[in-house]
């Protein structure tokens, strides 16, 4: 529905905010696009908005390129990461501004305004001031602004960064629920990859102006395409390992075996860490077998299960802390190899701690999650 | 709650300085010229010491030969004449200075002080030569003229000088400053995510600058339209240099009372008159917007 083709953007000679951007956003969808400060998704919103235009590449909506179209010239609303109300108007005011200004009679839009206020649950708040709401209430009749228009696409730049952390959470919930009821298509801006995986359909992580990965949460959480996606969402253990010739035992297993339907082929390799130790991981890359010399091993720390140094089948390894964080317990532990790395164990039932600092154990990787990464 | 920084002078130390400065240069020639007023005029100058409300009845009224009081017009028509003028001047200068002030604001933090310095600039040389350069600029053999008879596009001279609209001109001209400094301070403050947000729901640039953009500056525009229209009200020297005699304000004719005309006691009543005119008008202004539910301005009274 609207489609970013091969989207680039400079500011000046030498910042360079966009390369080569790509990706299509589906009706109905709620699309996030992730990535650290300055990694161009905030220009992306604004190109998408209109309040910044491409140096390449088009932007397609509805099959229609709008990348000339001035801002109030395009299907598209914004909820901006201040708000941006106006101060001289009051909430109904604010509301009704964008019907107004489409030539909607005066009446009319008050009343369109009132019902989306009692949508976002703000019935009583008509006459106040943005200055006299709380920044929850304001991050609403931001919302009810853009949404009382029914955009084709509703862009959310950080829109709950500005609030306390269990706000945030709550509005999370409730921002979800308006994008169900209202069936508009949500473009959402964050860095925050925990927002980006509870809320989103799809997510594109974005580094120096690219995208890195595209996918559900569940595919770049299980998935990660490169090692900056790996690290980036979530926590991740990275192992140095080596492909000896024949490494690959050439079964790959398949497209359809994990989730989000992703047609390329995942090939299982023999990787040897640093210690001599063997292990069975995976890769997405479709030339898997081929592979040869050094790579870059990742695995998640609560896939990472811990047994006693006597267990057969673990890579040998001593733990230099214990921190136990109530419902998980997080162990510290620098393997045989010279890795260290992280695992993290659910204390699913009343338990003492199972290990301490200086145990040898076995770290046992499980073979579905240990991924072989592309540089 | 201990405050970080405390400047709590005793009151006297406080407000002492500010309260003796206003006593001595405000409230006491103040008191005089109310004193004036009531007294009876010298025909050499200056006042007799006796009471008399003449100059007061002189604003309306004129007495025949008979001695008899007669409605008379002509002053209040200066008074009007200024207030039109001055209306006049008011919407010049804010037509003026609203776009510079925004070309101002919109510019990088860098040129803007410089920008600012240059609408300073015209202060750094004295008023009344400034205002004689306009006579310069307008009379027949002046530069207008000059150049509009060069190019064969007139073969006289138009009549430009001691004319309303030469008044208009210098009082606009001498006042500008006024009008863009408080707009500049009031759209520097604007957040102009505004402007994008109001882009973004389907206003034009007409229709920001209508909404969002003008409302912001309205307390700069207010405080701007004061600045201007009140010394313009009671300016003299581009009414004197530009309007001629024929053409008099309310500042030349309080003006002439103290000089030519020798009487105090009336110069001292007329003075008197257009600051309770002022008055009336600020007060009127303030119930108004005071019924409107907003503060419009209050930041800056």
């Amino acid at each position: 529905m609207i489609e970013l083709q091969d989207i680039s953007k400079s500011f000046g000679a030498d910042v360079v905010a966009l390369k080569h951007v790509s990706f299509t956003v589906a009706e109905n969808e709620f699309f996030t696009l992730l990535g650290p400060s300055g990694c161009g998704k905030t220009t992306l919103l604004r190109i998408i908005a209109g309040f910044e235009f491409t140096d390449s590449g088009d932007v397609l909506l509805d099959g229609g390129d709008i990348a000339q179209l001035p801002p109030e010239k395009r299907p598209v609303n914004t909820v901006f990461q201040n708000y941006a109300l106006f101060p001289h108007m009051n909430v109904l005011q604010n509301v009704a501004f964008g019907m107004e200004m489409r030539g909607i009679e005066r009446v009319e839009a008050a009343d369109s305004a009132r019902r989306m206020l009692s949508q976002v649950m703000l019935d009583d708040f008509a006459e106040r001031f943005p200055a006299q709401l709380s920044g929850g209430q304001q991050q609403r009749v931001a919302l009810a602004r853009a949404l009382i228009n029914r955009p084709r696409v509703l862009l959310l730049d950080e829109p709950l960064s500005a609030l306390d952390f269990k706000l945030r959470k709550t509005m999370r919930i409730e921002l979800k629920r308006l994008q169900r009821d209202t069936g508009i298509t949500f473009i959402f801006v964050t860095h925050d990859q925990e927002e980006a995986l509870a809320l989103s359909d799809r997510i594109a992580v974005m580094r120096d102006g690219e995208v890195r990965q595209i996918g559900a949460p569940m595919d770049v959480y299980e998935k990660p395409a490169d090692r900056f996606v790996a690290d980036f969402i979530g926590e991740t253990n990275f192992l140095a390992g080596r492909v000896e010739a024949g490494g690959g035992d050439g079964t790959g297993d398949g497209a359809g075996d994990s989730t989000g339907g992703d047609s390329s082929r995942v090939n299982s390799l023999r990787v040897t860490l640093g210690d001599g130790s063997t292990v069975t991981a995976r890769s997405q890359n479709a030339n898997a077998a081929d592979l040869r010399g050094a790579v870059t091993l990742a695995i998640r720390p609560e896939r990472v299960a811990l047994s006693a140094a006597a267990t057969p089948g673990g890579v040998a390894g001593a733990i230099d802390e214990v921190v136990y964080q109530g419902n998980t317990t997080r162990y510290q532990i620098t393997l045989q190899s010279g890795d260290r790395i992280a695992a993290l164990e659910t204390n699913a039932a009343a338990a003492t701690a199972q290990f301490a600092a200086g145990d040898r154990v076995g770290a046992r990787f499980e073979p579905q999650s240990l991924w072989v990464l592309q540089e | 709650m201990k405050r970080l920084f405390n400047f709590n002078l005793p009151p006297l130390l406080s407000v002492g300085p500010a309260a003796l400065f206003l006593t001595v240069f405000f409230i006491a020639p103040f008191a005089i010229i109310a004193v004036y007023s009531l007294m009876e005029a010298d025909p050499f100058g200056g006042v007799r010491r006796a009471f008399s409300a003449d100059a007061y009845i002189q604003f309306l009224f004129t007495r025949d030969w008979d001695g008899n009081l007669q409605f008379d017009l002509s002053y209040l028509n200066i008074f009007w004449r200024s207030f039109a003028l001055a209306a006049g001047a008011t919407v010049l200068c804010l037509a003026a200075a609203f776009p510079a002030a925004y070309y101002i604001a919109t510019q990088p933090r860098r040129r803007r002080g410089l920008l600012l310095l240059l609408i300073t600039v015209p202060f750094w040389a004295n008023l009344l030569v400034r205002t004689y350069c306009w006579v310069l600029i307008l009379r027949d053999s002046g530069l207008v003229n000059g150049w509009l008879i060069a190019f064969d596009l007139i073969s006289t001279p138009l009549p430009l000088m001691y004319t309303d609209g030469a008044i208009l001109v210098g009082l606009t001209y001498t006042y500008l400053p006024f009008m863009a400094l408080p707009i500049y301070a009031s759209l520097e403050k604007t957040d102009w995510r505004l402007i994008e947000a109001s882009r973004d729901l389907y206003a034009g640039h007409r229709q920001t600058l209508a909404r969002v953009v003008f409302p912001l500056a309205r307390p700069g525009v207010i405080a701007g339209c004061i600045m201007v229209f009140i010394p313009s009200l009671g300016a003299f020297i581009a009414p004197s240099l530009l309007g001629g005699g024929r053409n008099l304000m309310i500042g030349s004719l309080i003006q002439l009372q103290f000089s030519s005309s020798r009487n105090w006691p009336f110069g001292a009543a007329s003075a008197l008159i257009l600051l309770a005119f002022v008055l009336l008008l600020l007060y009127l202004w303030r119930r108004r917007s005071g019924r409107d539910g907003r503060d419009d301005g209050e930041s800056i009274w």
